[in-house]
């Protein structure tokens, strides 16, 4: 998975390092839940849509890696929960900028246990904090892999998700 | 943890200036919330449509004229008026718990597709090569919710193979060691 606020570069990212530009797909959402199966009196519903925006990366004959970018949206939780079955672990982008735009997916992903590194996303190719500020600021514990990145790169992602399966190898094994 | 559909923030679900808040007519789709069965659909294409032509050279009067839509005809995927779980009979709800990455690849000789829906022939034929349902979703254009139905329906059908992506059951779910070991090799290559 790849998360983090609005406009932090999570469409750049997987796009950077998929075979195929990044598709959307998306889901269709009623304000009582989808669990509603009788969807004939929704004149007075609201709908409305949550996309996601995903790659791929075929890494041997039988091994295919999808990225997903989570909807930038906090409130769509449940799409979340559906991505985090089976999944390696998260990047979360981070703007350096606006810190606090991260919060509410390092808190979503200390909660559910996931495996997730940090990845500060250099706008500008500056990196205007380095990683212990970061780290501090955002009251990670030191388990939690920081790194910085530029989410444009094909090098740079493809050395993000590395860190991050190494990172979720090693949480497995402990 | 997560927040339910319709909990606290259900006052405040849409979003973007365009959705069908006050008059329920609209969606992301551009499907009609209602059913509107004034016009079933749009005469698209060369050709009259059905409802247009005249009764005269009738031979056989056995059918009163049918005030119902007919089934979703062939261009229905291209149709916006057919709204996405009208496809699925109204369920939304799959037979299996698919996966969002899980992988489908058509089984189906060409003879088997006949008579199918559209919407499962055109996943037929995506999935010649394997795609997973994520894929199906975004390259049909169709809701992921409609897509694992339609994929659930097919793989019961026999007619493509699902491969559920491996997991551990005892870590919920999460990929085993192996598989981890297995993706961090393949990324060095890449």
């Amino acid at each position: 998975m790849v998360a983090g606020g609005f406009g932090v570069g999570k469409t750049t990212f997987v796009g950077a390092v998929s075979e195929i530009n990044p598709l959307r797909t998306e889901a269709v959402m009623t304000s009582a839940s989808a669990g509603i199966d009788d969807l004939t009196h929704t004149g007075d519903k609201t709908t409305t849509t949550v996309a996601m925006d995903f790659g791929r990366i075929t890494l041997d004959q039988d091994l295919i890696l999808y990225l997903f970018g989570t909807p930038g949206q906090d409130r769509f939780w449940f799409m979340w929960d559906d991505l985090v079955r089976g999944a390696i672990g998260a990047i979360v982008l981070v703007d350096t900028r606006r810190l606090a735009d991260c919060f509410p997916a390092v808190d979503y992903f200390e909660n559910s246990g996931l495996p997730f590194v940090i990845a500060l996303n250099g706008f500008d190719g500056q990196q205007p904090y380095n990683p212990d500020e970061v780290r501090e600021a955002l009251q990670i514990g030191p388990d939690t892999p920081i790194i910085t990145t530029d989410a444009r790169h094909r090098a740079d992602a493809k050395s993000a998700l590395i860190t991050l399966v190494e990172h979720a190898l090693m949480a497995r094994l402990r | 943890m997560a927040t339910p559909p319709g909990g606290p923030s259900s006052g405040n679900w849409s979003y973007g200036p365009a959705q069908g808040q006050g008059d329920g007519s609209a969606n992301g789709y551009g499907y009609p919330s209602v059913p509107d069965h004034r016009q079933p659909y749009a005469p698209q294409g060369p050709g009259p449509s059905p409802y247009d032509q005249p009764q005269a050279p009738r031979i056989q009067p056995v059918q009163p004229q049918r005030r119902t839509p007919e089934p979703a005809p062939a261009g229905a995927s291209n149709n916006p008026l057919v709204r996405p779980y009208a496809m699925t009979g109204g369920r939304t709800r799959p037979r299996y718990q698919l996966a969002i990455e899980a992988l489908v690849h058509t089984t189906a000789q060409p003879h088997q597709m006949q008579g199918q829906l559209p919407e499962h022939q055109r996943i037929c034929n995506l999935c010649r090569e394997i795609k997973s349902v994520a894929e199906v979703s975004a390259l049909l254009t169709i809701p992921l919710g409609v897509a694992r139905i339609l994929v659930a329906d097919l793989a019961e059908a026999g007619l493509v193979a699902i491969h559920q992506p491996g997991g551990d059951e005892n870590a919920g779910g999460q990929p085993d060691v192996t598989l981890l070991e297995r993706v961090l090799s393949g990324l060095r290559k890449l």
